[in-house]
């Protein structure tokens, strides 16, 4: 297989990875967000927290391998972008800590202000990826200000302040619309009564923030400068991102979709799906489903927008990380892709089966006589 | 501050903190194993309370390690990017196959565990513990060959182009010897934590007279699996002493505080005070023959000194100072066939110029002073050592002490005769978790001033991150962590106190027989 091919497909699999945790993990961020609105008692919330007590633990490992993935296949936008993105990594990882706790902890004392301090800390641990996940993907598409030394250190001028620009805070709220959508469309299917009557009742507002608010960034985009390769980089160029040359552009990022119109069925897909969560709302699982369609599409549409670019540089262009020249040794590639092609069928097999177990709404009678229930 | 000391400092805090928590998870999930086996296979329902009640536990215990993992993955990153740029393309690929094969099982399974027993057969629920067990086991194997390879850089080599590390053998690095020794004393060394934590709490509930049927069981299991695995730590801890005494001899030396050779086969110091000025251990108990059987399986071969290690750094140093200076001149001649060729004679040493970093940025420039400094670094902390190294060992052999003694009770059935017993069983609860922190020091403490062995200096493999950043997210997680550890604590020590019955929500289910006592 060729160094080209193997580093489209870990450029296909890293938005692959991220759209698995996006469309599993996103319903239990997006939960976690609703948690104050949906329930408002101690057995909704509880009602709640049941329906992701037993998937989120495997759910968040997408992310977990979202992170090694990108070490083992993308070495230099890890090194990049953890050490670029310091502090707003510092508070996603906040979250996770404490998030397992806030689920696991909260029921094991019966003590109201112990459950109330692990419901608060519920909701901020949703809130936040939700939103530092979009504003990093805006970001991307600004550039941020790093470069390499010519050992290849790697160095940045990012603050955090620099990164809650204008339209990095418009994809922020654009992805913490999104996953609140994909949550409430979770609620609705996985709970009854009240619980499942007020998430389906956010469905139509949710959604249509996230359509009106996925326009204006694409509007917004249009009038973006854009990133573009000006030196020959062959596709099986030794991973070196200091040997090529990049220039900002005018509508730069629309670049790929004027080659390719196909393309523009990504964006339409996104928004499909969000209309279908409302229009389907009553048929809960083809809600979510639409859900579901509309995270996936969405980082589909980024990701396709940016290629060949991974983390672009502001501040010396030619710095700028691609598929072509940050990613990991040709053998590595191949290795880590075998492993690929074992696990991943696995492990969707016996994510699919616990999720079949554990169908059906969870109701107050199942985890009120439990005492493994959280 | 120092940006490399508060990243070490975090990284240490960060790994000795996720580590308490580690142990007890590869240890209890295999116990539970156990007992779920004895009910599938007896229908016993008192073995399926066993289970739960310990589950109830490990659940506990479970959050901790999970939440305080993610830690480790992202520090890599933030705190250690060119670490990660260097070594990535060896060090993530074991790191992602762990979240590929293992920690992805584990993890998707751990939620059945607790939700599935109504809604599984007994056999499916039986499945789905041997998920867990065998998924967190493992995820111990992947990042012990991660861990392997810094201790023992197998199968890769230096690429100029792209001026990182890269994969030339990938069954080189997942076959590592150093990897396979540190797996099984590791996950030993966990089942061993599971098992003193059954028998100290069962120890207590028989001491208070209460929850004797389901103490004396547990006491059985823990006593049986928890003798084997006292053993297999301390035999594969022997065996980790000799294949670090195969690359790692520094490290050997100085957990002897060895500093001349000696005339082989070299004696061990059973105890003693290293004296750092004076380069000497004053007041040694040495037992002839041991260290050179030990680390060389021979009674010729000589055990070097930390002098003589010292000189070979020196040599070295100088060897690699040619790959940098070549390396420098290949990156503006990058077609030139003969410097790659020069490149490829020392670049075995190219590392050991690195360390001179510290004292002179620019290497090229550096003097001999600079030399015999860089030189001296390369030794690690005497004194922590050669402790660490003592107090983890006796750990280790009081634990076979402790196992042999609950075997030998449980097999007379006189488990819960003996107050002295139950009481010594209590007491060592919380030395599993000294000797697993003391085997890090002695691992990751004695490995420095290498962040891999030989090849990338510690000091260089930090991000050029702002220090306050590093300081803050230190900050952050002192508060983060000691409020959780309250947290954690409480909870145990309050299931603990509730016990079984109450935990459960149901007495205990009645045994239809009776382990005489």
């Amino acid at each position: 297989m060729s160094y080209e091919l193997l580093r489209l497909i870990w450029w296909a699999l890293l938005g692959i990875l991220l759209i698995a945790f996006a469309v599993t993990d996103g319903f239990d961020l997006g939960s976690a967000v609703l948690l104050p609105y949906v329930a408002r008692n101690d057995n909704e919330r509880r009602q709640v927290i049941n329906t992701i007590g037993p998937v989120w633990e495997g759910n968040q490992v997408w992310f977990v391998l979202g992170g090694g993935a990108i070490f083992a296949a993308w070495p230099a936008l890890y090194a990049a972008s953890f050490s670029g993105f310091y502090l707003a990594m510092f508070a996603v990882l906040a979250a996770l800590i404490f998030r397992p706790l806030s689920i696991v902890y909260r029921s094991k004392l019966a003590d109201p202000r112990w459950r109330s301090w692990w419901d608060g800390t519920f909701f901020v641990t949703g809130i936040i990826p939700s939103l530092v996940f979009g504003v990093a993907f805006g970001n991307l598409f600004l550039g941020v200000p790093f470069g390499f030394d010519v050992e290849l250190r790697f160095h940045s001028e990012i603050t955090l302040l620099s990164l809650l620009r204008p339209f990095p805070l418009l994809t922020g709220v654009m992805s913490l619309s999104m996953l609140m959508l994909h949550g409430a469309t979770w609620l609705s299917l996985k709970t009854d009564s009240a619980v499942s009557a007020r998430a389906k009742a956010a469905i139509p507002y949710l959604a249509g923030t996230f359509i009106i608010v996925f326009v204006l960034s694409g509007i917004w985009l249009l009038a973006l400068d854009g990133y573009v390769i000006t030196s020959r980089l062959s596709h099986d160029a030794v991973s070196n991102p200091m040997l090529k040359t990049v220039i900002l552009v005018p509508r730069g990022w629309l670049s790929n979709a004027g080659l390719h119109p196909a393309l523009w069925l990504a964006p339409l897909l996104a928004l499909g799906g969000a209309f279908a969560a409302i229009l389907l709302r009553n048929r809960p699982l083809l809600s979510f489903i639409g859900s579901a369609l509309a995270c996936a599409a969405t980082i589909a549409t980024a990701g396709l927008a940016l290629f060949p670019f991974l983390l672009p540089s502001s501040s010396e262009p030619n710095a700028s990380l691609t598929v072509w020249d940050a990613s990991s040794s040709k053998l590595t590639l191949e290795i880590m892709l075998g492993a690929v092609l074992i696990f991943l069928p696995l492990i969707l097999a016996y994510t699919g089966w616990v999720y079949r177990v554990m169908r059906g709404p969870v109701q107050v009678r199942d985890f009120s006589g439990d005492p493994g229930a959280y | 501050m120092d940006i490399v000391l508060l990243s070490r400092l975090q990284f240490a805090i960060t790994a000795l903190y996720h580590f308490l928590f580690v142990p007890l998870t590869l240890g209890l999930s295999l116990i539970l194993l156990i007992t779920e086996c004895v009910y599938v296979m007896t229908g016993r329902a008192i073995w399926r309370d066993i289970t739960k009640f310990w589950g109830t536990l490990f659940g506990i215990n479970f959050a901790m390690g999970v939440a305080t993992g993610i830690t480790m993955e992202f520090q890599f990153g933030t705190n250690w990017a060119y670490y990660a740029h260097y070594v990535g393309d060896v060090f993530g690929a074991p790191l992602a196959i762990e979240g590929l094969m293992a920690f992805f099982l584990e993890a998707t399974l751990v939620g059945l565990f607790f939700f599935g027993w109504e809604r599984l057969s007994k056999v499916g629920h039986l499945v789905v513990t041997a998920g867990v067990a065998i998924g967190s086991n493992f995820s111990a194997l992947w990042i012990l060959i991660a861990n392997g390879w810094m201790q023992f850089p197998v199968g890769a080599k230096f690429n100029p182009d792209t001026m990182r590390m890269e994969v030339s053998d990938f069954m080189a690095v997942l076959f590592n010897p150093v990897a396979q020794d540190k797996f099984v004393h590791t996950v030993a060394a966990g089942y061993v934590t599971g098992s003193v934590f059954v028998l100290a709490i069962s120890a207590l509930y028989l001491l208070q007279k209460r929850h004797r049927p389901l103490a004396l069981r547990s006491m059985t299991v823990a006593a049986s699996f928890g003798l084997a695995s006292a053993l297999c730590v301390i035999v594969l801890g022997d065996e980790s002493g000799y294949t670090a005494s195969v690359n790692q001899k520094m490290k050997i030396a100085a957990i002897e505080a060895m500093w001349n050779t000696e005339p082989a086969p070299a004696s061990f110091t059973l105890i003693g005070v290293p004296d750092l000025k004076g380069r000497k251990t004053d007041y040694a108990i040495k037992i002839p023959w041991v260290l050179g059987l030990i680390t060389t399986r021979t009674v010729d071969k000589q055990v070097p000194g930390i002098d003589d290690l010292v000189k070979l750094a020196d040599t070295r140093i100088r060897s690699g100072r040619i790959a940098y200076d070549t390396l420098t001149k290949l990156r503006n001649d990058r077609r030139n066939a003969a410097l790659r060729a020069q490149l490829d004679e020392h670049v075995g040493d190219l590392g050991y110029a690195l360390l001179l970093k510290r004292f002179r940025p620019d290497v090229e420039h550096a003097s001999e002073a600079d030399i015999a400094k860089a030189a001296q670094s390369t030794i690690p902390n005497v004194p922590v050592l050669f402790w660490s190294f003592r107090l983890m060992v006796a750990c280790g052999f009081w634990f076979v002490l402790l196992f042999g003694t609950a075997f030998y009770l449980s097999a007379t059935r006189r488990l819960a005769r003996y107050r002295w017993f139950l009481v010594a069983a209590l007491l060592s609860l919380p030395l599993p978790w000294l000797a697993a922190e003391l085997g890090w020091v002695v691992a990751e403490y004695g490995r420095q001033p290498w962040v891999i062995e030989g090849v990338l200096p510690t000091a260089l493999g930090v991000s050029s991150t702002s220090s306050g950043n590093v300081l803050f997210s230190l900050l952050g997680f002192v508060l983060f962590y000691s409020g959780l550890a309250v947290a954690d604590l409480y909870l145990m020590v309050k299931y603990i106190r509730l016990g079984p019955d109450q935990t459960l929500g149901h007495p205990v289910a009645a045994p239809r027989d009776m382990v005489a006592a």
